[in-house]
């Protein structure tokens, strides 16, 4: 047991929310951290402006940033777990750097690794991904834990001045498994099929 | 081999980024990258950003092709090994990607620090699926550079262009 349990206890279901936040999402691109995120995202509903990962565990945040200066008249989200972030803690002060305008990262945190046996991340030890994101220089960082604020989130994901970080409390009651394609092929064709960015 | 007799070596990789249409480089600030780091951070039409780690350039790298642009990384070769896991994202989604790598530890190397991931480099990237071209002569950089691109970006292949200690030239420890 980590001698420091702070956390209050997380009053939001990780499904519902990013349904809720994904609701007329229009032409949002959202990027998935692997895990339950990714499968979270594809229960709102499948989309090919989602870019599904399986793997490449901290790599979610930067592949963000890197579409979101190739397409700065768009909107992106990444939407990840606590744990993908943490191993990509420096991808927020690369961002933190670049400023981009159009990036929203938001992090279930469930201060659990869902995946592996629910052991604890570092949030569950006291670690602020809010206060490492204004640390470096995010435009916005703000914790969620009242289902009220979810539309404030939402409108946040389309017009929010980036970059901008929400860290979300989850519950970790665990849910059902919803597994979109694991091709990886496939994915990015569809993706940049929807986007526009086919040679 | 002094630095400054090869100082032109990077306008060429510069060059061949143009040509290409390269939007977006990422890298992790390197002696052997320097002049070329400089020349990108002061083209405003790349996007130059700064690494913490090199892992972080090919999610970078991923997203940018994502979104329609070619990106480049430049890394040393003790950063090849921070990248390994993340590898697999151009690996399983096919993206295409060019690193070139400056080598250490492997000729007239004076820290020991930097031979045992020097020496696994190339081999490193081979077993990652990329293909490898070496660089040791001044006069093979506007060439391997401009396949390396070409293998890149049209062939859609994920391509290490590694140059060699001794085109770099021997790092200066001393002011």
């Amino acid at each position: 047991m980590n001698a420091r349990q702070t956390k209050a206890p997380a009053m939001l279901e990780r499904r519902q929310l990013v349904k809720d936040l994904l609701i007329d999402r229009d032409d949002l691109i959202v990027v998935c951290g692997l895990g339950s995120a990714t499968y979270d995202v594809a229960a709102a509903g499948d989309h090919p402006l989602n870019f599904y990962l399986w793997g490449a565990m901290g790599g979610a945040a930067m592949i963000g940033l890197g579409l979101a200066l190739a397409r700065p008249e768009r909107r992106v989200a990444v939407i990840t777990g606590d744990g993908e972030q943490l191993m990509g803690l420096g991808a927020l002060g690369t961002i933190g750097v670049k400023q981009p305008g159009n990036l929203v990262i938001v992090v279930l945190d469930n201060a659990h690794y869902g995946e592996t046996g629910m052991q604890a991340s570092h949030t569950a030890g006291g670690v602020d991904l809010v206060a490492v994101a204004k640390a470096c220089s995010f435009a916005d960082a703000l914790t969620l834990t009242d289902a009220k604020d979810i539309a404030r989130v939402r409108k946040l994901l389309h017009v929010g001045k980036g970059p901008i970080l929400v860290n979300a409390r989850i519950s970790n009651a665990e849910t059902p498994r919803f597994l979109p394609t694991r091709d990886g092929h496939a994915i990015k064709t569809r993706f940049m099929a929807a986007v526009g960015s086919l040679a | 081999m002094d630095d400054q007799t090869n100082i032109r070596w990077p306008d060429t990789i510069y060059d061949h980024f143009k040509r290409a249409g390269v939007r977006q480089v990422g890298y992790v600030p390197d002696a052997g990258h320097s002049r070329l780091i400089q020349l990108i951070c002061r083209d405003p039409e790349i996007a130059d950003v700064v690494l913490t780690t090199e892992e972080e350039g090919i999610g970078l790298v991923a997203g940018a092709h994502l979104g329609g642009q070619r990106a480049a990384l430049l890394m040393q070769s003790s950063g090849v090994g921070n990248c390994i896991n993340m590898f697999s994202l151009i690996r399983n989604c096919g993206f295409p990607c060019l690193v070139l790598v400056t080598m250490r530890g492997e000729f007239a190397e004076f820290n020991p620090w930097q031979v045992p991931m020097g020496s696994i480099t190339e081999p490193v990237l081979r077993l990652a699926g990329f293909l490898t071209y070496r660089i040791d002569r001044i006069e093979d950089v506007d060439d391997v550079v401009a396949a390396g691109c070409d293998m890149a970006f049209d062939g859609d292949q994920a391509v290490a262009i590694v140059l060699g200690q001794r085109l770099i030239g021997r790092k200066r420890w001393t002011k």
